[in-house]
């Protein structure tokens, strides 16, 4: 066994006492097994170690399986794990034996710790037996729908492995994992990727709808997880999007940017571009002048028209991976790069450029990757890489296959104004010979591409030919021939001082290289080729083969230029070769004989033609990087070894039309049945597609009018169930409570009429203009067609896309979680009319315009609603909001079901309480009779939503007039804004005025300062004056339903969580007939934050959601209160409840401010 | 994905395999060993051999090669980039690794390898995680254990693995609340014949030592954080803060940890903190090298030293030293001087005599020099930390900013 000696030293080390006893291997393993046998725990784990041990070093430890094995059910965590990594190892060795164990991990899937769930489930799908393919295809299907995100991940994990295991099971693992795919922990999605992509990755259409979500959660995978991710979703793009280069005139050549650079170069010294203009051939240049033209013509054009037709996906998908360019692990910097690289705009590929060089001073394996990928993307986009020439510079302590790899890409992106045939001459003097070589392959390779520096490379060749190192001078010798070669001319004085060196040359290619460069230009030197002839006909049996064949050659082609020097030298030259042992040269000599001596020359056809055939004109060879032309996909190991590896598959072609978008916007019903529904809408006929509609409208209405009629006997809830979710109704309930009786029933109506199945677009379109002029309309457009109203925002907000990012990724989000609200609930019917008319928008734009004038109108009627409430007296109101929101807001059991779940958006709805508090501003003492205050009047502004609007209530207790009152200079920090007032001409004596300021306090709480003017008789005065917010002001309440906040909440947990406790008066959370639920409690929370409470369907927790006013990101607020019948409430009044704060928000500052004021205002 | 993974010393020994999916036998590791036949040395191993069933991807690290073998087609930096994190893990487990640590800890080695590695697909590679499934070993604790009988191996799901912030272990708590921040800036240059720079750049690094208890939130602010424009970031840090603010904010991991890593390219201007002057003829056996500060912004450059691979032909060296010592291997041929700190009024020079191998021909081309040296309490980017806030705990840490610049690979041409 070779490695006895270690695998003793390990056997001390790991158990030095114990491992000198047992010298035999039979009676080590009877005392192990005894071991293992024993009660104590820490005998049965010495043993385990030790067998491990064996296991590590690749020992066979087969036959202690049986006594292994019983020891799965160990209590003892380590002797369990150790087991089972050696149950793993040798259970496909000793099947039989291995089905022992099965039934623990049958009982261990069912344990309620999740760690202890998950590997039970990770060892059984180890464990290669195919007997047991049928409980773990049981057991992956109960973890795919485990409540431990963890256990799913390794549910996702198992896929793949029972797919090796059996092959026959690929639908069912296909089922699972779409399941998994849909998931929303970013724990599972990694891993579902990952086995999407060994199972079936060629089930694309798994992707669609989960493509968006992908997108979005792409940031918070893990990095394992985001390489799968991006490999994949590279593939996708490639059959889901167009090419975006599309319509460019170069495709071939990737060189538009090339030449642009050039160009831009050229444009300063136009003696250089003359220059090159002469040199090179007439047909490229004129080539290149055309593809200037055309890429003058396309610049002004193309780009744009490309970004309008890019898919907004494809957009969404290159936003989202670009920061992971910035990630720690080279895979993942990878992973971006060839997406880049092989889905994006060509002018976007450069910013991945910069990543790819950071990642040049990582280990030296991943140097070698990552230059590889660079060498093969600089063969086609040198423009890339050309500012970043100098981090390709060779280092005399890089490896050599680093040195190689650089020394190609500098190659490669050199050009005539770069090259760096400086550095290439250091290079030349490195001491490693490998590397020597290659520069001077690159020094010719630089000559015959870039024509400008052709010659002073050849002439620094030739200078190579006196190194003294011969290896050099071979090299050197060989790259001089193939230039030659390369340049028709063929310098006349190069090849008279290369054939005088054939003495001195002793590397048999170089000499070769000669002899073959004398016979090709032997009818320009007269003299030179027959004396060289001579000089090799005497060492002719000495040298090489490669430099025989040559010397066969040179004489064949002497013979015929020159017979009478030569024909004697070449027939002895013939008859050593026929001679030879190699018989390569034999049947060279033999066929150079018969075609320049034949025997009978009147016969042989083929002698005609020696001198054609000899004599030729021959194609000169290309110099190219071996990196060109490498298909594969960039960072992926075929590429790396430029063979075809198992398992890779080809990146596709772009598609000439892009497939179906709609796939991805479009929700998938719950259930497999319905799988292909989504696309069957799209090419669905009018009349199907009408009727479709028209029965689930029906049924969605049905279900919302029944949800009407029950509210109706309660009163006005009828207008606040659906008020909240849609933003509009709240406010209409708070104008007027009188109304509502005749609200409902108005509604009820609608509603009814609509029930008999004429709500078609018309239908809807007819009553709303009618409805609009009226006070209602709000009410009756949400209580009839909600869910339209809801697409109808969202296709605006899709509209508005491209130009804002931000707001699109919020969408999408949105989105997402709203479809999975959906899918949760049970009224599958609702959501599909929802989706379709999100696909119909676009038919139906024409027919909406009215809807959509309505929509504003709508709008419009919420602000001049909210300055309503702006007007009323703010007693008023505060006396109000506490009976209001008991209306509004008292949960009911019809939010848990279909009704929220038809849309979980979030929308933006009006406060419920509204601060009375007035806080003195300016002093009537000091000021001299000029009292200002302010309070938050909690409604949107209205020049911009951005800013709190603050009431100002201005009062003249002096005896003059004032005059001109105003906002002078203000002295904001940063990033805020203000809306100034409209200036007060006259203020007059005992009168008071109430103006509205806007300031926009950029989701901070410092103080915004300015300057108050007015005027008096005596003169002009200005008082400086601070606004310090609270945070609860810089708040707006949204309304969205549980299962969103939920899912929210769970996107916030961590750092974006904070907590606090505060000891709640009893009578704050007290439960009696006639005041609801916590509604004290809520009250209180109004009065601080402007909040707006989650229905809730849960008793010991409140919810509440908001929005910060500029940032507009996501204010979730969790009171939990202990959990208690409602007898242990009664008893004890004055003992406070201790309630548990919870404040969710991505605003670190904003959380843990509100979290404290909420501490404060509950105690 | 990975299929097995085997640990193999410089001289040719498996010393430990672990397999995750059917067992592959270690014969594959021929074809390993006849590839590394063809190469000089170690550093020049090919990451990617092919065999005719399986692919090899190896690393050369700590005099170990870690070779994982694939069967299908792979990202080859997926699978580099796992091994070096697995020799990180170890590394942080065990302070070293090597091959005597790994022979020494191979159960918790084996029982960390399993937890990392799922099927070949990466499960746990988070070392604050992994820590709270598989405890690191001391001697205190394996005293406990055997007392009490508990073990290395947590039979709870660490916390972190659920949350959104993987990288922190819960419940940590510390009597002495430390932030401990090391700013590393390495300075790459190639400077020619004439003392011309080639080119030069900056790798820097901001590695901590956080030791605060309970879920701090930091956030770290730069003077001029502009300089910055190309970083790779821990995943904890907030990219999105970053991105619009300019602003580091981070939950950090508990422990030791790199916090960003940054570049600064050729393209912008970099300081070159030392020069040479040198007169070298292999001719005429000759050496003179004088070593003087150049942009150091008035701090003192210390642990100087030279490195000069003498073409072979050298023999020996006759030198003497105005200060440090130096030294010549005669088998490897590289000359060694050690110069300390560089002091400004009298500069460190050696000089003397090479004498060269009797019937070497002459030397065609001079050397290269690497220099290395430190500057402390120096960023040589400009970098500097305007301040370093806590939240979210209530204790008051101790924060600690330290700078330093030191030579990357800091080449002349002589």
């Amino acid at each position: 066994m070779e490695t006895r000696s270690v695998n003793d030293g390990l056997d001390y080390s790991g158990d030095a006492a114990a491992g000198s006893f047992f010298s035999s291997d039979y009676k080590r393993h009877d005392d192990l097994k005894q071991m293992l046998d024993s009660n104590r725990d820490n005998l049965k784990l010495e043993a385990m170690k030790r067998i491990i041990g064996m296991v590590a070093k690749g020992r066979d430890a087969s036959e202690l399986f049986p006594a292994v094995v019983k020891n799965v059910v160990s209590k003892n965590a380590e002797v369990k794990k150790l087991v089972y990594v050696y149950l793993v190892r040798y259970a496909e060795e000793q099947q039989d034996c291995a089905l022992l164990s099965i039934s623990t991990f049958q009982r261990a899937l069912k344990d309620p710790n999740q760690l202890i769930r998950a590997s039970a489930l990770r060892v059984l799908s180890s464990i290669r037996v195919p007997m047991i393919v049928p409980i773990v295809m049981l057991a992956i299907r109960d973890a795919s729908a485990d409540m431990s995100p963890y256990v799913r991940k390794t549910a996702a994990h198992a896929i793949p492995k029972l797919y090796s295991l059996d092959p026959d099971q690929k639908e069912e693992l296909v089922m699972v994992l779409d399941k998994l795919l849909s998931d929303r922990t970013t724990l599972v999605v990694g891993s579902a990727v990952m086995a999407f992509d060994e199972v079936c990755p060629e089930r694309i259409d798994l992707i669609h709808k989960n493509y968006k979500k992908l997108c979005a959660l792409l940031m918070d995978v893990d990095e394992w997880g985001q390489v799968m991710i991006l490999n994949m979703l590279t593939r996708y793009a490639r059959t889901q999007f167009v090419n975006p280069d599309l319509g460019d005139l170069t495709i071939d050549g990737e060189e538009r940017p090339f030449y642009d650079d050039e160009e831009h170069e050229n444009g300063d010294d136009g003696e250089e571009k003359d220059e090159k203009g002469s040199s090179e051939d007439d047909n490229e240049d004129g080539q290149k002048k055309k593809k200037l033209a055309g890429k003058k013509k396309g610049k002004e054009e193309e780009p744009s028209k490309h970004k309008a037709e890019m898919d907004p996906d494809h957009r969404l998908l290159l936003k989202n991976a670009r920061p992971l360019l910035q990630s720690r692990n080279s895979a993942v910097v990878m992973a971006v790069v060839q997406l880049y690289y092989h889905v994006a705009p060509r002018p976007e590929v450069n910013i991945v450029v910069k990543a790819l060089i950071r990642l040049l001073r990582s280990h030296t394996e991943v140097q070698a990757v990552v230059l590889s990928s660079i060498a093969a993307m600089s063969t086609s986009r040198q423009s890339l890489f050309e500012p970043y020439m100098k981090s390709f510079f060779v280092r005399s302590s890089d490896p050599t296959q680093i040195k190689l790899l650089k020394l190609e890409i500098l190659t490669n992106i050199a050009n005539e104004t770069n090259i760096p045939l400086r550095e290439f001459q250091t290079y030349i003097s490195s001491q490693d010979k490998l590397f020597v070589a290659a520069t001077i392959t690159s020094i010719g390779r630089c000559a015959s591409n870039i024509k400008q520096v052709a010659e002073s490379c050849l002439n620094g060749l030739v200078s190579l030919l006196s190194h003294r190192d011969p290896a050099v001078v071979g090299g050197a010798v060989v790259v001089a021939k193939t230039l030659l070669q390369t340049q028709r001319s063929g310098s006349k004085p190069v090849i008279v001082q290369l054939a005088k060196m054939v003495d001195r040359v002793t590397v048999p290619p170089a000499r070769a290289a000669i002899l073959w460069l004398l016979g090709e230009y032997c009818e320009r030197l007269p003299h030179l080729p027959p004396d060289v002839l001579r000089k090799m006909a005497k060492t002719f049996s000495d040298e090489e083969d490669i430099v025989k064949l040559q010397i066969i050659n040179l004489a064949a082609k002497l013979q015929v230029t020159n017979p009478g020097q030569t024909t004697l030298l070449c027939q002895y030259i013939l008859n050593l070769a026929k001679y030879d042992q190699s018989y390569d040269i034999r049947d060279r000599a033999r066929f150079i004989r018969h075609l320049l001596f034949p025997e009978n020359p009147e016969t042989s056809k083929l002698s005609k033609y020696a001198r054609k055939i000899l004599l030729s004109s021959k194609p000169a060879p290309i110099l190219q990087s071996k990196f060109k032309d490498r298909d594969f996909q960039v960072g992926s190991l075929s590429h790396f070894l430029n063979t075809r590896a198992t398992g890779y598959q080809d990146l596709p072609p772009y598609p000439e039309v892009a497939p179906d978008p709609s796939v991805r916007y479009v929700e998938p019903p719950p259930s497999t049945v319905n799988a292909h529904e989504p696309i069957d809408f799209g090419f669905d006929s009018t009349h199907g597609k009408k009727s479709k509609k028209k029965q689930s409208k029906k049924l969605s209405f049905y279900s919302e009018s029944e949800e009407s009629q029950k509210s109706e006997g309660t009163g006005s809830e009828s207008s606040s169930s659906s008020g909240g979710s849609t933003n509009n109704s709240s406010g209409d309930s708070e104008s007027g409570t009188e109304d509502s009786e005749s609200d409902s029933a108005e509604s009820n109506k609608t509603d009814k009429s609509e029930q008999t199945g004429n709500s078609d677009d018309e239908n809807t379109n007819e009553v709303l203009p009618s409805g609009k002029l009226k006070k209602n309309a709000p009410t009756v457009s949400s209580g009839k067609s909600k869910s339209q109203q809801a697409t109808d925002r969202k296709v605006v907000r899709y509209k508005k896309k491209p130009n804002k990012s931000d707001t699109e990724e919020e969408e999408t989000n949105s989105s997402s979680s709203s479809s999975d609200a959906t899918k949760g609930s049970s009224s599958s019917d609702s959501e599909r009319s929802y989706k379709k008319k999100s696909k119909n928008k676009n038919n139906k734009a024409t027919k909406h315009k009215d809807a959509s004038n309505v929509d504003l109108l709508l709008d419009m009627s919420r602000d001049s609603k909210a300055t309503v409430d702006e007007l009323t007296p703010p007693g008023l109101m505060g006396s109000l909001s506490g009976e209001i929101m008991n209306l509004t807001l008292s949960p009911s059991p019809q939010f848990g079901g279909s009704g929220t779940s038809t849309f979980g958006q979030i929308q933006t709805a009006s406060a419920m309480f509204i601060p009375t508090k007035k806080t003195e501003l300016i002093n009537k003492i000091s000021s001299g009779g000029v009292q200002v205050s302010y309070r938050y009047t909690r409604s949107p502004h209205l020049f911009s939503p951005l800013m709190t609007s603050i009431e100002i209530i201005i009062e003249n207790t002096g005896k003059v007039p004032l005059k001109n009152v105003r906002i002078g200079q203000t002295m904001l920090p940063n990033g805020m804004s203000i809306n100034e007032f409209q200036p007060l001409d006259m203020l007059d004596a005992e009168m008071g005025a109430t103006a509205i300021l806007g300031i926009n306090f950029n989701d901070t709480t410092q103080g915004a300062k300015m300057d108050m003017h007015w005027e008096t008789e005596t003169g002009a005065r200005k008082q400086t004056v601070t606004f310090n917010p609270k945070i609860g002001e810089l708040i707006r309440p949204v309304t969205m339903s549980e299962s969103l906040f939920m899912a929210e909440q769970a996107k916030l947990r961590g750092m974006n969580e904070h907590e606090g406790k505060a000891f709640v008066n009893k009578t704050l959370v007290s439960t009696t007939t006639t005041t609801p639920r916590h509604s004290l409690l809520v009250h209180r929370v109004y009065e601080t934050v402007n909040v707006l409470q989650v229905p809730s369907v849960e008793d010991h927790l409140v919810r509440f959601a908001g929005q910060s006013l500029s940032s507009q990101t996501l204010v979730l607020v969790t009171i939990h209160l202990p959990e208690k019948d409602g007898t242990a409430l009664v008893e004890d009044e004055d003992i406070p409840v201790a309630a548990r704060i919870v404040v969710n928000c991505d605003k670190i500052v904003i959380g843990s401010m509100l979290a404290q004021e909420l501490k404060e205002a509950l105690k | 994905m990975i299929h097995s993974l085997f640990i193999i010393n410089v001289s040719g020994d498996v010393f430990m395999e672990k397999h995750w999916k059917s067992v592959i036998s270690r014969s594959v590791c021929d074809y390993f060993f006849e590839e590394q036949k063809k190469i000089s040395s170690p550093v020049d191993m090919p990451p990617v051999v092919a065999t005719p069933h399986h692919y090899l991807i190896t690393i050369f690290r700590n005099n170990l090669y870690f070779v994982a073998t694939t069967t299908t087609e792979v990202a080859p930096l997926f699978v580099l980039e796992f091994l070096h994190r697995v020799v990180d893990i170890f590394e942080d487990y065990f302070g070293e690794c090597n091959e005597t640590i790994i022979k020494e800890h191979y159960v918790i080695i084996y029982e960390l390898l399993d937890e990392m590695l799922d099927n070949g697909f990466p499960l746990a590679t988070e070392s604050n995680i992994l820590k709270e499934l598989i405890k690191p070993p001391n001697i205190l604790r394996t005293i406990a254990n055997t007392v009490t009988g508990k073990t290395n191996v947590s039979c709870t799901l660490p916390s972190g693995q659920l949350s959104n912030i993987p990288w922190r272990r819960s419940g940590v708590k510390y009597a002495n609340n430390e932030a401990y921040f090391d700013v590393i800036e390495e300075v790459d240059a190639i400077i020619d014949k004439n003392g011309s720079t080639v080119f030069a750049e900056i790798q820097g690094y901001i590695d901590c030592c956080i030791k605060l208890s309970g879920m701090p939130d930091l956030t770290m602010t730069f003077v001029n954080p502009r300089s910055l424009d190309d970083l790779s970031l821990h995943p904890c840090i907030r990219f999105k803060r970053w991105e619009n603010e300019k602003v580091l904010s981070f939950i950090p991991p508990d422990g030791n940890f790199r916090l960003i890593s940054y570049h600064i390219s050729s393209q912008s201007i970099v300081a070159i903190p030392i020069y040479l002057k040198h007169y070298i003829s292999f001719r005429e056996g000759k050496l003179d090298i004088t070593v003087g500060p150049k942009q150091t912004m008035g701090r003192q450059v210390e642990e100087v030293s030279l490195e000069i691979p003498m073409p072979k032909s050298v023999a020996n060296c006759n030198l003497t030293a105005s200060q440090g010592r130096y030294t010549f291997d005669p088998v490897s041929k590289v000359f060694h001087w050690d110069v300390g700190k560089i002091d400004i009024t009298k500069l460190p020079n050696i000089k003397g005599s090479i004498s060269l191998g009797a019937g070497a021909g002459p030397v065609e081309a001079n050397p290269t020099v690497t220099v290395h040296f430190v500057i402390n309490q120096m960023a040589v980017s400009g970098l500097k930390v305007s301040r370093l806030d806590m939240y979210g705990e209530k204790y008051r840490p101790f924060k600690g900013v330290k700078y330093i610049t030191k030579a990357g690979k800091y080449q002349f041409r002589l």
